[in-house]
């Protein structure tokens, strides 16, 4: 399975897939935490980073399945899967190669926005005056947004060798399983009945929770089964051909 | 027995693409699958590689079943599937290196790569990109991966398609090499290929085994009933033709005629009386040098016309 790991890696950097999606990533952000007006950290005047982790759930949203959209469509369309396949590896190893580079390659984005909070708390008046806890949480909660995310995109991949049909499917259910759930529980069926049930389908829900700073078991396992439960289903996706 | 296959099926939809079909190969054989498009070579080798499992019927290879005991079939196992796919972004060292390494071979990855390497020919393309090699060139990336482990059986699904005819040669020598001490199966739709490389054939039409013989006693069954081309002129009535003795059946093909022996015999001689007994003269005379495609073609054409069997 490392191997697996370390080839879908080398395809990151190899190509331009990598380092676009990290440049991308720090851009955006850094645009949004230190230089767009609405969203600046420097008018805003308080040591906090939630402009950052406002705007990183959304530039994931299409950078993740950016990120994903080749890994098993492009196996298909060049016929690459059968020279997997065949080797003795099982479906699933070959999942979960594909699936932790995507992660690993989300925490390799993540990593430099350590910067961000390192300047902040020298910035701090007095330095260091700033919720610790709650960054930390929220670098948690990010991380595993995005390994949600990356479930997910590994999943549309497997559903088509268009690559274009699966990063549109995959931002798509980012979206639905990220926003839709807190916007449906509003809905006036739900409200004031079952809405914090349908809210906690959701992960901008368990997002938000983390972010608090508060490492809830709840939102722990939520993810976990949410990425079990996308990475399951791919799997049942690559042995549909065996039916 | 190192590949056996009994009464294998594979159904897709409600298409036979394989139907009912036994075979076995053993040690040191090179085994021809052939076939028309469409006949079930591909999908025989899909199982046997573990790749689709069958609907029914069984498959071992080196005594291990495909669906029992799959990561031993495909340890035991060296393939190179139809249109030879490659990770084109690879380099050609990287990619034989990331195969040896999905097959653990530890210590010996470097001195395999280098014997796959010198075995194929690839020296001078080995730090290309895949994507960069020409079609013979891929393909030798392709066998290369295949045998890196040092595989007991070689399935490879046409593996000289593509190729010029310098390239087709050395490819067919280092299959000739391995299928010593190997079993190596190969499909093909090329016949000479058969001939010149494969112990045994197997001919599949439709799902079915149509044929399974030692190359050679093929080939015989073709010679045992030679057809002789003769044009006369002027031309005489078909019915004159028939009454030349041992002369089977008679077929027109524009000005010339085929003439088929009713057993196993020379026609000449008895053609060339026939022409001067009727004071025609001879312009043809040729004997149909039969080989393994009139067999083929005895054996799968005839069937063509025959409706699709509904399932």
């Amino acid at each position: 399975m490392l191997t697996l790991f370390i080839k879908e890696i080398n395809t990151f950097f190899s190509s331009l897939i990598g380092y676009m999606a990290m440049v991308v990533f720090l851009l955006t952000t850094g645009l949004f935490l230190w230089v767009f007006p609405e969203t600046n950290l420097l008018d805003y005047g308080y040591a906090s980073l939630d402009s950052l982790f406002f705007t990183a759930p959304w530039i994931f949203m299409f950078l993740v399945p950016a990120i994903t959209m080749r890994s098993f469509s492009e196996e298909f369309k060049t016929g690459t899967i059968e020279l997997l396949t065949t080797r003795p590896v099982t479906d699933l190893q070959i999942i979960a190669g594909k699936y932790l580079s995507a992660v690993f390659l989300v925490f390799f984005a993540l990593l430099p926005t350590l910067v961000y909070y390192f300047t902040i708390y020298r910035l701090g008046l007095p330095p260091g005056n700033l919720d610790s806890g709650a960054i930390w949480g929220s670098y948690i909660g990010l991380l595993l947004l995005g390994a949600a995310f990356a479930a997910i995109g590994i999943f549309a991949s497997s559903l088509s060798s268009n690559q274009i049909v699966a990063f549109l499917l995959a931002v798509f259910l980012c979206f639905i399983f990220y926003q839709t759930f807190d916007y449906l529980s509003k809905l006036n069926i739900f409200y004031a009945r079952i809405d914090d049930v349908v809210e906690q389908l959701g992960i901008n829900a368990h997002y938000e929770s983390l972010s608090r700073g508060v490492i809830d078991t709840r939102d722990l396992v939520y993810f976990g089964s949410f990425i079990a439960l996308f990475l399951l289903l791919t799997q049942l996706v690559v042995e549909s051909r065996k039916w | 027995m190192s590949v056996q296959v009994s009464n294998l099926s594979k159904i897709y939809g409600t298409q036979k693409a394989v139907n009912n079909i036994s075979f076995e190969a053993i040690e040191g054989e090179i085994l021809g699958f052939l076939g028309p498009n469409g006949a079930g070579k591909t999908t025989t080798m899909k199982i046997l590689t573990c790749f689709i499992p069958p609907s029914n019927g069984t498959a071992s290879v080196c005594g291990f079943d495909v669906q029992q005991a799959p990561m031993e079939v495909r340890r035991a196992i060296g393939y190179l599937p139809e249109h030879n796919p490659l990770y084109a972004d690879m380099y050609v060292r990287e990619s034989l290196e990331f195969i040896a390494r999905l097959h653990q071979l530890g210590k010996n990855t470097r001195s395999r790569i280098d014997e796959m390497i010198h075995l194929t020919g690839l020296e001078r393309e080995q730090k290309k990109h895949i994507g960069q090699l020409s079609k013979g060139y891929r393909q030798r990336v392709g066998l290369a991966q295949a045998m890196i482990h040092n595989p007991r059986v070689l399935i490879l699904d046409e593996p000289t398609s593509g190729l010029d005819p310098n390239q087709l040669a050395e490819i067919r020598n280092v299959i000739k090499t391995l299928g010593k001490e190997k079993t190596v199966i190969l499909s093909t739709h090329i016949m000479q290929e058969v001939q010149a490389l494969c112990n045994r054939v197997i001919i599949l039409d439709r799902g079915q085994i149509v044929a399974n013989d030692l190359t050679q006693n093929l080939q015989h069954r073709s010679q045992a009933k030679t057809t002789v081309i003769a044009e006369f002129t002027p031309n005489p009535k078909p019915a004159n033709l028939q009454l030349i003795p041992h002369v089977g059946r008679v077929e027109q093909l524009g000005a010339k005629w085929r003439l088929y022996p009713d057993a196993e015999y020379d026609l000449r001689p008895d053609i060339f009386r026939f022409a001067i007994q009727n004071n025609l003269t001879l312009l043809t005379l040729l004997q149909e040098e039969s080989s393994l495609e009139d067999v083929f073609r005895q054996l799968t054409a005839g069937r063509e016309e025959q409706p699709q069997p509904a399932v």
